[in-house]
Formats: structure tokens, sequence, C-alpha cells
């Protein structure tokens, strides 16, 4: 197979943007954007931005045919599967625990608390 | 069927095997066919060891009390059978060595795409397997071969970081072995054979390495993690440490479940051949079996958590796994429809590879159907942890994936070695085999139900009686297995000389000599006929091996 050859310059320039990117992420793990969610997906969002300037330059993606593409594509998929169906636990845990107490009151409390001011309630 | 005069006295023309025969043109080989034989014969090394580890098991469980083996040094062995026969053995058996030796001559290619990174497979391969074996000869490991967590990083007292690194580096060279099939199936077809005239083990090959390619990396990362809580206590699966142990099982699995396919599917694609050759037509289906193989690839890796049923995974988790699970059985079962509409018709002969075919066919289906039983969640939550699993996956593993080894051992063994091995004594064995494995694993079956759980040596005497008829059964195994053992080794040196075509098969590893030439064929072959065309006579068939030299030199 033949490779375009890619300037030295490049990769340092590449290099360069990862390195200030590290730095990034290093800086904006001290800032506090009120949501725990918030600072992950900030983090997550950096990350991705790096691995897909490696596997686009460092690894010739960008050089290389339709089905490397293909394969690249793939195996983010694959992990989207592992993340998700995972998540499917970790997500759905108090879910349905919360459910099934809805569904029968006196499961988290003993039933004569949860009866007495419900029969209150009826009243007014 | 050829009936060549035995010319074993007279010298084979020349072919890979007696090219060179120093120790290096071995272990420096570039050859497929050669890294295939160094494969079969340190896998079968490992059988062996996996095998006698069993053995010593099933002694101790003769009896009701622990007089063999103290509890540690039962689970050390366990562990040792699960970790050598899964990783070592079954997970390589079909496309290290049958794959290997013929994936380049049935797509009429003169090696695989990458000859040197095939090699360098073998050699990480090895590298993995001694360190597995060092950990076990240097005091054993006792964590079961899933390495559950908490349990493998926090408190086992054993070489577990040694194990561990031995199923980490021989993950290597499967995904060796598979980027050189994807490659190679893609690039090196010869003219004529379009993918959808590849034969079904090629087929099969390619779905594995599609599995071993997108799964293999997880349990990768996820062995390098269990390594780091261990060593240097990083909080990843201990609770204490801010971990959690159900991540392991999800991450471990995510690869584990689609490594049941990467052990079953390459012996579907075996038993695809043998049932059209011993069949003597097309298959039925052609097409859809190709698809389910593809699809069982894919549905493969949404089902894990089918294994998490009574872990702490939540229920909504628990039912979408179980939902989904139910799925895989649709191609598969497809799969079975297709061959037995193919037997229907055919006219089948019962030749000894036959017979391995059909023995997988019946206790695949069993194990299949079982299968089902555990991926209901009701069902698992009193089989799970039983013999009931046990026997479940040795109906699928053994009795679906080493019975599709074996059988295409002996479909292509006069291809590999030239020689016949004698077809009598080939047929006792798998009989003998096909006894042995019901012998050892049915009462399994009872035991589970009843409520005997799996991984433990003391048991109540109810269930002995059943215990010895499982421990009888493997020793009747075994027996099997050394027959065969005997008569392939016999047959290397005393075996009738096979020709080219001695089942009167179709392919191109048929086409050319046995064994082949060290670039497989004295020309390019062209392809024109559709795949397993049957209905036209192959140039090879029913003639005697007293080919021409021609082309040699
Ligand atoms: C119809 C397809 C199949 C279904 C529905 C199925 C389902 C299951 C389920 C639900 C379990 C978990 C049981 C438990 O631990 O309680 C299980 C265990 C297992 N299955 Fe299957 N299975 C199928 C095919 C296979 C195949 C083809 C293989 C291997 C070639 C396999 C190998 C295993 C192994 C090794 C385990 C036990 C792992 C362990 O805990 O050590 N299964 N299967
Ligand atoms: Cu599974």
């Amino acid at each position: 197979m033949d490779h375009p050859v890619v300037p030295v310059k490049t990769y340092l320039t590449i290099f360069g943007a990862l390195m200030v990117l590290t730095a990034l992420t290093v800086w904006v793990a001290f800032i506090d954007f009120g949501h725990g969610l918030l600072n992950d997906t900030v983090a997550m969002s950096i990350a991705v931005l790096k691995a897909l300037l490696v596997l686009v330059i460092f690894m010739h993606l960008k050089y290389s045919a339709k089905i490397l593409w293909l394969i690249a594509g793939s195996s983010v998929i694959w992990m989207i599967i592992m993340i998700g169906l995972t998540l499917t636990d970790y997500r759905s845990r108090e879910w349905i625990e919360s459910q099934a107490h809805r569904a029968i009151p006196w499961a988290s409390n003993p039933p004569i608390e949860q009866a007495a001011p419900a029969a209150d309630d009826g009243h007014h | 069927m050829s009936s060549a005069p035995d010319t074993s006295a007279t010298a084979m023309p020349k072919n890979y095997l007696n090219e060179k025969i120093t120790v290096s043109s071995w272990l420096l080989t570039l050859d497929h066919k050669r890294i295939a034989i160094l494969y079969l014969v340190s896998l079968l090394a490992f059988f062996l060891i996996g095998g006698l580890a069993a053995l010593v098991f099933r002694v101790e469980l003769m009896t009701p009390e622990a007089d063999v083996l103290r509890s540690e040094t039962y689970n050390k062995f366990f562990t040792t059978h699960g970790i050598v026969m899964i990783f070592f053995f079954l997970i390589p058996s079909i496309p290290a060595v049958l794959g290997n030796f013929l994936v380049p001559v049935m797509i009429g290619a003169r090696d695989f795409a990458f000859p040197k990174i095939n090699l360098a497979s073998w050699y990480v391969f090895m590298f993995g397997g001694v360190l597995a074996l060092i950990a076990t000869i240097a005091g054993g490991v006792e964590t079961g071969w899933t390495f559950y967590t908490p349990y493998s990083t926090m408190y086992a007292n054993s070489n577990v970081i040694l194990a561990v690194c031995g199923a980490f580096i021989a993950g290597f060279s499967s995904i060796m072995t598979g980027l050189n099939f994807i490659v190679t199936i893609h690039k090196m077809r010869a003219p004529g054979l379009t993918w959808f005239r590849l034969p079904l083990f090629i087929w099969a090959m390619y779905a594995t390495a599609l599995v071993i390619l997108l799964g293999t990396p997880v349990v990768a990362i996820t062995l390098v993690m269990i390594f780091v809580e261990r060593a240097f206590g990083f909080g990843i699966f201990d609770p204490a440490l801010g971990g959690d142990p159900i991540l392991f099982q999800h991450l471990f699995w995510f690869y584990s479940h689609p490594a049941v396919y990467i052990m079953i599917l390459p012996a579907m694609g075996v038993v695809s051949e043998l049932i059209s050759c011993f069949s003597k037509r097309r298959l039925y289906g052609y097409r859809v079996i190709v698809f389910s193989s593809l699809a069982i690839a894919v549905i493969g890796f949404f089902v894990w958590g089918h294994h998490m049923f009574v872990s702490s995974q939540s229920t909504f988790a628990g039912l979408t796994f179980s939902f989904l699970t139910f799925f895989v059985a649709v191609p598969t079962a497809l799969k079975m429809l297709n061959w037995i509409m193919t037997l229907h018709k055919g006219s089948v002969s019962l030749a000894s590879p036959m017979l391995y075919a059909f023995g997988f066919l019946g206790l695949f289906v069993i194990g299949g159907l079982t299968g089902l039983f555990l991926s209901t969640l009701a069902t698992d939550i009193h089989l799970h942890d039983t013999y009931f699993v046990v026997a479940h996956f040795h109906y699928v593993m053994v009795g679906g994936g080493v019975m599709g080894f074996l059988g295409g051992l002996h479909f292509w063994w006069p291809k590999i070695t030239g020689r016949m091995y004698p077809e009598g004594l080939a047929i006792f064995a798998a009989i003998v085999i096909f006894i042995g494995f019901n012998l050892t694993f049915f009462p399994q079956f009872q035991l589970g139900v009843h409520g005997m759980p799996r991984r433990y040596h003391v048991y109540p005497e109810e269930f002995q009686v059943l215990h010895i008829a499982s421990s009888t059964g493997a020793m009747v195994l075994g027996f099997g297995y050394l027959i065969m053992g005997a008569y392939l080794i016999w047959s290397l040196k005393f075996g009738k000389i096979a020709g080219k075509n001695p089942w009167n098969a179709r392919g191109l590893e048929w086409e050319t000599d046995s064994p082949p030439p060290t670039h497989n064929f004295h020309e390019t072959p062209v392809v024109r006929h559709p795949v397993y065309a049957y209905e036209y006579a192959s140039e090879t068939s029913n003639e005697p091996d007293v080919q021409s030299e021609k082309g040699h030199v």
C-alpha cells in the first residue's frame, strides 16, 4: 500500500495540539461546573477530540481507504454498545426498585405509618 | 474413495512437509501450513494438560468427602482446567490450526497477507501459554477461569497476576490471527472466487475474525485492570477502594460471551463442509448460513448480561439481556434447519468425519436448548452456578466445539499429512467419545436441577451416584481421545497414501496435492463453478494418487 508522505511539521503540530488539550483537561478539572455530569462531559469531549486527532492523523485514517474508516467506525459503534448496555444496568438500578415501592407502598415503610396519613388526607 | 495402492515405502513428492526438515526451518517458517502444525502440536499438548487436570478432579468427585484434594487444591485444578481449555485450547483450536492451514488453500492463495505476523502469533501464544503454565506449577490459581473480582484482585493468595498476563498475551495472538484472516479473505481470493462462492468454512473464519477483533481488546484491557488493582491498589472493582465488582463482570462478559461464538462459529463452519461433502450436495440455504454467521457475530455482543442475572445487576438490565438472548437462538436454529435440509435427500455416507458432524448436531442442540432455560430469568435463578450450567457449556463447547474440531481434523488429516488413518478405528473412537461425553455430562444436568452447586468438591451423599456416572464417563471420554491420538500418530508413518481428494469433495484444497506443495498450488487456480458444485465432476475425484509430476521442481 502506498502512503502519502506526511510532513513532519503536521506531526509536530498535532503533537502540540495534544499537549495543549492535555493541559486544558487538567485545568478544567479544577473548575466546578456546578454539576458532576457537566464536568464529565467537558473532560470526555476533550478526550474524544484527542482520540480523533490520533486516529485521523497519527494513524493515517485520513489517507486511507474507505474500508478502514468502516473498521474504525465499527469499533466506535462497538464501544457504544458496550457502554450503552452497561449503563442500562447502572442507570436502572434504583429505577425498578422505586417502581416496586410505588406498587407496594409499604415496601419501604411500615404499613401502619403509611396508612395513617393516607386516611387523614381522605377526610380533608 | 481413492483406491490408490499403498506406496508408503516410496518417497512422497516434494511438499511443504519434506522440503526442508531442519529444526530452524520449522521454528522460523513463514509457511502458514507449517505454522498450523506448530499450533496443532502445542494445542494438543495444552488439551492433554487440561484433560489431565479434569481427570484428577473427576476422581476427587467420586466420593462426597474430600479425599484426594484439599479444597484449595481442588479450586486450583478446576481453574487450571478452565483457563487452559478455554484460552489455550478451544479459542485457538479451529482458527489457528485448521483455519491457518486452510484459509489460503481454500481461497487459492499462496499464503496469508502477513506471514510474519502469523508466525509471531504462534510465539506470542506460546509465551502466554508458558506464563499460564508457570502460574500453575508455581502454586496455582484458584479464582476460576472467570477471575471474578474482588476475589481475584484483593483476596486470592495465588499467582493471579501471572495467569492474567498469560491470558492477556494469548489474546494478542488471537488478534493477529483474526487480522490476517480478514485481510487475506478480502484481498487474496483466486480469480473467479467471488464472495458467494466462498466455502462456508471461510465465511465462518471471517465472522470469527470479526468477533475476535472487536471483542478481544476489551478482555485485554479488563485483565490489565485486574493487574493494576491487584498490583498497585487502583480502585476499579473493589468496593473498599470505591470500585464496583459488577463492572468487572460487565467487561469480562462483553468479551467472554462473544468468545463462546469464537469457539462455536468455526465448528459450525467445519460442520457445513462435512455435511456438504458427505451428503454430496450443495448446502441448502447457503446464503442463509452465511448471513446467520454474521448475525451471530453481531448479536453475540448484545447478550452478555445473561451471565449476571443473579449478580446485583438491575432487574431491568436482566430483563433486557434475557430478551436479547433469545434472539441469538434464531440464526443458530436457521443453520440447524439448513443442515438438516441438506441431509434430507442427500446421499449421506457415514465416514468418520461425518460421525463427528452428527455428534455435533445432536449435542449442540442439547447445549443450545438448555441455554434457553438459562436465559429465562426465573429458571436461571434456580440453575445459576449449578452443575446445570456446567453441563450446558460442556454440551456446546465440547459437544459442539471439540466435536467440530475433531471432525475437521479427521476430514482434512489426509490433506495435511498426505495419509489416511485407519477408518475402522476412527469410527470406533468416535463412538467411544460420543458415549463417554454423554455419560460425563448428561448426569450433570440432573445434578444441577437437584441443586448441586458448581465448584464444590464436598457434597451431600445423595449426589454420589450421578457423580460416579460422570467420573466414569470422563474416563471413557479420555480413553476415546487416547485411541484417536494413537491412530493419528500411527498414520503419520504407516497410513495409506491419501491422494489428492480421498473424500471426493469439492473445493480448491482438494485440487492440489496432499500434502500441498510449499506454495499450495503449482499454478494459480481459477474458479469457474459455484461452491460445492457436486453436480460437476471434479478433476481430482476418484483419481488414484499416481499424479503426474508436472509442475514440480
Ligand atoms: C443458544 C445459544 C446459547 C444460549 C441461549 C446460552 C445461554 C447461556 C446462559 C444464560 C448462561 C448463564 C448461565 C448461568 O451462569 O446461570 C450460559 C453460560 C455459559 N454458556 Fe451458554 N448459551 C448459548 C450458547 C453457548 C455456546 C455456543 C457456548 C460455547 C461454545 C456457550 C458457553 C457458555 C459458557 C462457557 C457458560 C458458563 C460460563 C461460566 O459461568 O463459567 N453457550 N449460557
Ligand atoms: Cu453467554
